[in-house]
């Protein structure tokens, strides 16, 4: 690349940078952005908002389940609201919120300046947000999917549901699955080739190997469901048999395809969150995190053996015990990696000296949760157990100890967390105490008597129940559960809107966090860093006081301030091998995405010239956002402390 | 900048099999494999639920399919041809050989669908139907995108976009084509060649 010498003097080197990765102002700037920093944000809030809309549906059945005998929903009505609850915490929260964090912080994490695809980047956001709109969209025609979110067939073939139901299903998360399968590659690429250079695979921090693990996951898991969603589509549309036993099909096809993807799932939803406990632990301990080898490694193996127990979902529908045996085993020997994780958090605050902060409680929470949770689920894995509390509220409890245990309370903790870095100010402590009380105490009050209730016998997924079967107190006892841990995530909302206001400023490393992005202002500037770090340890900001020798070099480096630029390195011990030029705002991402969703509707809608106009548009953009833009170039001189 | 600075050179961007784009293939092609993965295991598993001849409308038939078989494999030779030309910054063989390929793409989808009317079974017959054409029609839809993927490297190849160096586009199309080709001996191996010996 010609270096030409500018006219005028040249401006300070911030400046500069700033003019060059800038994103565009205006309404343009705000949806052809490709910032991993813009883009991760409105996956928080988008994610968090989706949250909310979930949680409201799960609060409007506790209304109605708060006594024997209420009316306040129909028996369609409630099918409808479980169903979109859990299709919404599953796919449009729990996995899309820990994506924002990832595309919010890993850049600043590794060092980098941008994610590997920018622009893919932004598609994968945009499908997120149009797919959850698809899947919403079916309230406005009455026609939520109504059979769970697991969506057993043959229940959800056309004779037994003839609307559109189950099509808005299938078709939304075909569709989501687009953003989840390209963000995943997005995230591998990112960490093969953008860390900083030093920065070798023993030096990540446990939420990249988490969230590496899981997008390795996704490409393997992720295509069991859209088969199984495009197989129901083109039962309900096109009369082939794939779930129909009449046709030569089997519904327990359905099952083993969306359960050989839906176990790694729930590993994909935790394993990010787990992995930011392990990165937020060490900060408030005041000391690095113990054995760190072995929960990077627990972090791998628990996604890996993920994929060998989707059968313990299936115990009950009369599979061949040498079968059901094995899994159960595998099932239990998936604890094994998770227990490491747990013993090795609880050593860090044992030898630590443990700063009690809103987001260290958070993290202590969903340890306890995580416990609780465990231990169900090994209940459940044993097989008579499981026949016993098959479909039974034992399983609700378990499912949601482990899912808001340790998503929901993992993602609160790195709110308190990073939410500085992002907004440049604090939340405040004195409400996040009561904020994390009231959420801990509802959490428990609301689904610790689901564990009584199932072994009550009372069945998941009924609209309503008599008096006198010995649930009444129980369910009373979890309405007023939920509510009460709604008012916590009230108060969490309050507190980040009064933090927005007037929250007290943050500076660069308000928790003296030990990772690189405290080494950036906050909120960050729009090219990360000024100069890419080069990266020695493990704890490049705690070097000094750990006395390992280790001197990783933060204000030096190689500035790349040609255009947008940033440093390749190789895979494994992150040595520079090339300088990456970075693609600036695009519109292509928010096209291609509106291509997919005409396609989808047409599809949804059996409207031919519609489907093949989003299929064509589809294929435009795809050649347009491919066709290169950038002059070719040679090599560049880059500056680099030896 | 203080004495402990060193200053080297990088190529910007890089090529070949060190850059993001190389590596975004590789991910793209592992999940892509692994939905035909799922697509055949659905073939197997309900197979293994069958009682009674599978298929019930007897063996599917080599006469077209070995021939096209062959062709697609050719193809990748082809493929192969015009990538390693541009390797050595040959464009005339790139271009004859990404034209080749193209044509041999276009015969392969020819040949499939005069198959199909052949066919004595349709999708809606019975689960074997449905697996039979969704799963080969899978595979003709990836050809397809892959004869796309072609198209748009051929205008580019004509252009003069590609050199010695930097032809990264036409590695990814040629990975693409190349993969597209394996997974149809899995799908021929499963679909005509297994119920004869299963």
């Amino acid at each position: 690349m010609a270096i030409s010498a500018p006219a005028a003097p040249a401006p300070p080197v911030n400046e500069r940078l700033i003019r060059i990765w800038e994103t565009a102002p205006g309404l343009y700037g705000a949806l052809a952005t490709v910032d991993h920093k813009v883009i991760g944000k409105r996956y928080l809030v988008t994610s968090f908002v989706f949250l909310l809309l979930g949680g409201i549906e799960a609060l409007v059945m506790r209304v109605q389940l708060m006594g024997p005998d209420k009316a306040v929903l129909s028996p369609e009505a409630y099918n409808q609201l479980f169903s979109m609850h859990g299709v919404t915490m599953m796919f449009l929260y729990a996995a899309p919120i820990l994506s924002g964090f990832s595309n919010y912080i890993w850049p600043l994490m590794i060092g980098s300046r941008d994610m590997a695809f920018p622009r893919l980047n932004a598609l994968s956001y945009w499908i997120f947000l149009l797919s959850g709109i698809f899947l919403y969209s079916s309230f406005l025609v009455g026609q939520a999917p109504d059979r769970g979110w697991f969506a057993y067939a043959n229940l959800t073939e056309r004779p037994f549901s003839p609307g559109l139901n189950m099509d808005f299903y299938a078709l939304g998360l075909t569709f989501l699955g687009i953003s989840t399968t390209v963000g995943a590659i997005n995230f591998i690429v990112t960490i093969f080739k953008l860390r900083a250079p030093g920065m070798s695979v023993n030096r990540l921090p446990i939420f990249i190997w988490g969230t590496l693990t899981t997008s390795f996951s996704v490409l393997f898991a992720m295509p069991a469901l859209t088969a199984a969603c495009v197989l129901l589509y083109l039962d309900r549309r096109f009369g082939t048999h794939f779930y129909d036993v009449a046709g030569g099909g089997h519904p327990l096809l359905w099952q083993h395809l969306f359960w050989i993807f839906g176990h790694p799932w729930v590993y994909i939803v935790v394993l990010p969150a787990m992995g930011m406990v392990s990165d937020m632990l060490p900060t408030f301990c005041r000391r690095p995190l113990v054995a760190y080898s072995f929960v990077a490694l627990a972090t791998v193996s628990t996604g890996i053996l993920g994929f060998g127990v989707w059968v313990h979902h299936m115990f009950a529908t009369g599979l061949p015990p040498l079968s059901t045996n094995f899994f159960s085993a595998a099932s239990m020997v998936i604890t094994i990696p998770s227990a490491v994780a747990v013993f090795a958090w609880i050593a860090t605050i044992w030898h630590g000296r443990p700063v009690i902060t809103t987001a260290f409680l958070f993290c202590a929470g969903f340890i306890v949760l995580f416990v609780i949770g465990g231990v169900s689920g090994v209940a459940t894995a044993a097989v008579p157990f499981d026949w016993q509390l098959t479909d039974t509220y034992f399983v609700v409890a378990h499912i949601h100890y482990v899912l808001i245990g340790i998503n929901v309370f993992a993602v609160v903790a790195a709110l308190y967390y990073w939410l500085p870095k992002m907004t440049g100010r604090l939340l405040d402590e004195r409400l996040g105490r009561w904020n994390f009380w009231t959420m801990f105490i509802g959490f428990n009050l609301g689904f610790f008597p689901m564990h009584i209730s199932g072994l009550l016998g009372m069945p998941r997924r009924v609209y309503t129940y008599q008096g006198g079967l010995g649930w009444t107190a129980l369910n009373l006892i979890t309405s007023i559960g939920a509510f009460l841990f709604a008012v916590g995530v009230l108060a969490l909302l309050v507190n980040i809107a009064v933090s927005l206001r007037r929250g007290r400023r943050a500076g660069p490393n308000p928790w003296d966090g030990n990772t690189l992005e405290w080494a950036t202002p906050s909120p960050p500037p729009p090219y990360n860093f000024a100069v890419i770090p080069q990266v020695a340890s493990r704890h490049p900001l705690w070097e000094d006081r750990l006395g390992e020798g280790a001197r990783s070099v933060i204000d030096r480096g190689p500035l790349l301030d040609e255009g947008r630029e940033t440093i390749g390195t190789s895979p494994l011990d992150a040595e520079p091998q090339q300088v990456l030029r970075m693609p600036g705002d695009s519109l292509w991402p928010l096209l291609l995405a509106l291509s997919l969703t005409a396609l989808f509707y047409g599809l949804l809608g059996s409207v031919g010239w519609l489907a093949i106009v989003g299929g064509a548009a589809t294929i435009v953009c795809t050649a347009g956002w491919l066709w290169p833009t950038q002059e070719p170039a040679t090599t560049e001189a880059v500056e680099a402390s030896a | 900048m203080t004495a402990a600075t060193t200053t080297y050179r990088l190529p910007v961007d890089g090529y070949g099999k060190r850059t993001t784009g190389w590596w975004g293939m590789v991910m793209l092609i592992a999940t892509e494999a692994t939905l035909f993965a799922y697509l055949l295991f659905s073939y197997f598993y309900l197979m293994s639920l069958t009682r009674g001849p599978w298929p019930r409308s007897g063996n599917p038939s080599l006469g077209l399919t070995l021939p096209n078989t062959i062709l697609l494999l050719v193809s990748s030779g082809t493929m192969w041809w015009a990538e390693s030309g541009i390797r050595r910054g040959g464009q005339g063989r790139l271009r004859a050989g990404l034209l080749v390929t193209f044509l041999l793409g276009v015969i392969f989808l020819v040949i499939q669908s005069v198959e199909y009317r052949h066919l004595r079974f349709l999708p809606q017959t019975d689960a074997y139907g449905s697996l039979f054409y969704t799963i080969t029609g899978f595979h003709g839809a990836h050809v397809a995108v892959g004869l796309l993927m072609n198209l748009v490297i051929q205008a580019r190849a004509w252009v003069g976009h590609f050199t010695a160096e930097r032809h990264l586009a036409v590695t990814n199309t040629a990975w693409y084509w190349h993969f597209v080709d394996i997974v149809w001996l899995a799908v021929f191996t499963s679909l005509y060649l297994s119920p004869r010996f299963l």
